[in-house]
């Protein structure tokens, strides 16, 4: 493998992990607090269109990202309605997440925009850019260590940085402050949370909040820096993908990244690798690596690999009167 | 999945004003949507009904869509009586296919109609029950929760499907991504062929036998889980695993017959789709069906009767909201699969939220009606 080769390959690694880093860490902060998020998805399905209209109608990059932003805590919030306020269930409210957002941003698409359901292009001035433009040129004299640097990790936008940045913060959020304590304690046990007489569904619907905000960002960073314009079903399973790199990672977030970067390089693999045909195995199918990060998720939950223990009030709504 | 929504409400409540009220809310959010796009819902809605019921053509098309997900609305309806959420059904569905149309593939050029299709149909619900029994058997022996895994299986089920038709079963040399046609003994037939036998003139449709084998399932789901001793055992397992297990039942084969059940119903599918309609294997076929399976259910409230008139429902509005793409412009097909999440949201997610309002206007009700029959 050559030195380009390996630095295009951590390049659009890191590029196609970003998505699930910032959507695994929205449904780590919701199932973490005992609410199960199957609507991934579509929040971010949803933020996508959101961020592609808002971009390509006003021109602004900081109104596409509140608008984002702004649909996905909404979706959350309707999501914690029907779940934490009321007894509803969490996956059948997923479920309608995913199947409404999927619907809705087509039709709002022809109605506003009359392409099929896609939204125009943003311009590149609404697009993110690159963070350090000139890194990959400068460096590129270094054999070896220049393009893999260069190219491979600094020829990113600040979207790829600030999801890599957010890894150590949930940690930091989840595991060393008192936030992060009753958060946790309230997806194990909430019964025990109430009776410290701190509010469980005030704790549920922070968690759906930064669940809503970082779907957001997931959504965007489709839009305003992988491509330009929203197109139908353009997440195309990511959502699943998150979820199942968040229980590969066993609910915690440093496990979530490895799992992200691992699902996104089998994601560049299977692209680098179509048609080539590789030592000792020969041709390897896409479709095989395309499927492996679920064979994967499902095997380690078989418990073949290690265990992965759920948070323990899981999907369980809370009620006082039990 | 949750169970009956309140003591609020008394039971004919529960069971026929809740339901058409939630549908109501769904119907009027989505109709609100129809208008904000600038466009007349009456309008929609009246072309909607023609194009679904006015026409026999039309009616032979709602009643297709309908078959199939009759299949896929009993399967999340089983795995919810024995107490799982089965959200596998796309991908059980695909497998099942895959069955129907590997028999199909393999024999049908030297087998006869008799034994293909009977062969196709078993292989389907094989294929299907065992992409189902896998997630099954992993909740209950290795406690994988059983909504993750199926969710998994629906992408392998679909990439398995691309890797066979790609690599294997596409004819050397052809572009398209799809299998060589069946012989004919492989075909199940058609309604207007099987109503042309009965000297009764119909239109062409892709209507084919399968829709009585769906009408034979939904008997048979509801003789198996109300009149036989293992559907009580599998509902006993659903209501109260604990209970059921001091009863002597034991919950972990339940739940590996409910999934295998389940994922047998999903496959049938294929019997509809491939061996019905396409006579060819090809990407695609199952396109949403399962996870429109699971509105059916939550409509339906899991019993066989409700399945049925809400799979007629939902075969209305993808065959009506077809009609309505033609004829209205700016119309899209997508609106449907909307309302199909407004369905879902309302009638599965939100009846906590909206049956305590129900309650509380059918107090309001009663109480200006005289008493006698207020208990009538």
């Amino acid at each position: 493998m050559d030195d380009s080769l390996l630095a295009t390959l951590v390049a659009s690694t890191l590029r196609l992990a970003t998505p699930l880093i910032f959507c695994a860490l929205a449904g780590l902060f919701s199932e973490r607090s005992g609410v199960v998020d199957i609507g991934l998805e579509g929040k971010m399905l949803f933020a996508a269109f959101a961020a592609g209209a808002t971009g390509a109608v006003w021109g602004s990059t900081t109104l596409a990202l509140m608008a984002a932003i702004g649909v996905a805590v909404t979706l959350s919030w309707m999501h914690g309605l029907a779940c934490v306020s009321h007894r509803g269930d969490q996956v059948v409210s997923g479920v309608a997440i995913n199947i409404i957002a999927a619907g809705l941003t087509v039709v709002l698409g022809i109605a506003w925009f009359a392409q099929g359901g896609q939204t125009p292009a943003v311009s590149n001035a609404v697009r993110i850019q690159a963070a350090f433009p000139q890194a990959a040129a400068s460096l590129s004299g270094i054999p070896w260590i220049g393009p893999l640097v260069g190219q491979g990790l600094l020829s990113h936008n600040p979207l790829v940085y600030l999801a890599l940045a957010l890894v150590p913060l949930s940690w930091w959020l989840l595991f060393k402050t008192r936030f992060g304590l009753r958060l946790r304690a309230v997806g194990e046990n909430p019964q025990m949370v109430d009776a410290a007489g701190v509010s469980v569904s005030r704790l549920r619907y922070g968690a759906l909040t930064l669940n809503g905000i970082l779907c957001g960002l997931a959504g965007s960073y489709l839009v305003l820096a992988q491509s330009a314009n929203f197109s139908p079903n353009m997440t195309a399973g990511r959502g699943f993908m998150a979820l199942a790199a968040l229980i590969f990672g066993r609910w915690y977030p440093v496990g979530t990244l490895w799992a992200c970067l691992l699902f996104g390089f089998l994601d560049a693999a299977a692209i680098l690798l179509q048609g080539v045909p590789l030592p000792l195995v020969g041709e390897v199918p896409v479709q095989i690596i395309q499927a492996l990060p679920y064979v994967l998720t499902v095997v380690l939950l078989a418990g073949f690999i290690g265990t992965a223990i759920a948070p323990k009030a899981l999907g369980r709504p809370y009620s006082k009167d039990r | 999945m949750s169970g009956a929504p309140s003591q609020i409400l008394p039971r004919w409540a529960d069971l026929v004003l809740l339901p058409v009220v939630c549908l109501a809310v769904a119907l009027l959010v989505a109709g609100g949507v129809v208008a904000l796009v600038g466009q007349s819902p009456t309008e929609v809605i009246a072309v909607l009904v023609y194009g679904a019921f006015g026409t026999a053509r039309g009616l032979s098309y709602t009643l297709y869509y309908a078959t199939t997900f009759v299949f896929t609305g009993l399967a999340v309806a089983v795995a919810f009586h024995g107490g799982l959420f089965n959200i596998g059904g796309e991908g059980q569905a695909i497998l099942g296919g895959l069955g129907t149309g590997l028999v199909a593939l393999w024999w049908s050029a030297f087998l006869p109609v008799w034994i293909m299709l009977p062969l196709m149909l078993v292989a389907g619900a094989l294929f299907g029950m065992v992409w189902a029994a896998v997630p099954g058997y992993l909740q209950a022996y290795r406690g994988s929760h059983v909504v993750i895994t199926t969710i998994m299986f629906n992408f392998i089920a679909s990439s398995l499907l691309v890797y066979l038709l790609v690599n294997h079963l596409r004819p050397t040399g052809s572009m398209s991504v799809e299998s060589e046609p069946f012989a004919d003994s492989a075909k199940l037939p058609a309604m207007h062929e099987a109503l042309a036998w009965l000297g009764v003139a119909w239109p062409s449709s892709p209507l084919n036998l399968s829709v009585l084998l769906a009408v034979l399932a939904a008997v048979g789901v509801y003789l198996f889980l109300w009149r036989t001793r293992a559907g009580y055992h599998l509902r006993a397992v659903g209501s109260s695993p604990g209970a059921a297990e001091y009863a002597g039942i034991r919950p972990k084969r339940q739940i590996m017959l409910a999934m295998a059940v389940s994922g047998a119903l999903a496959g049938m599918v294929g019997m509809n789709e491939i061996a019905g309609v396409n006579a060819k294997l090809l990407l695609e076929f199952v396109s949403g069906a399962g996870f429109t399976g699971i509105a059916v259910a939550l409509m339906g409230r899991n019993h066989p009767v409700g399945i049925v008139l809400a799979s007629i429902l939902f075969g209305a509005l993808f065959q009506g909201g077809a009609e309505v793409a033609f004829e209205v412009r700016g119309f899209s097909r997508e609106m449907v699969v909307m309302l199909q999440g407004f369905i879902v949201l309302f009638s599965g997610a939100m009846v906590y939220v909206i049956a305590p309002m129900v309650g509380w206007l059918l107090t309001r009700v009663m109480r200006l009606l005289p008493t006698g029959v207020a208990r009538g």
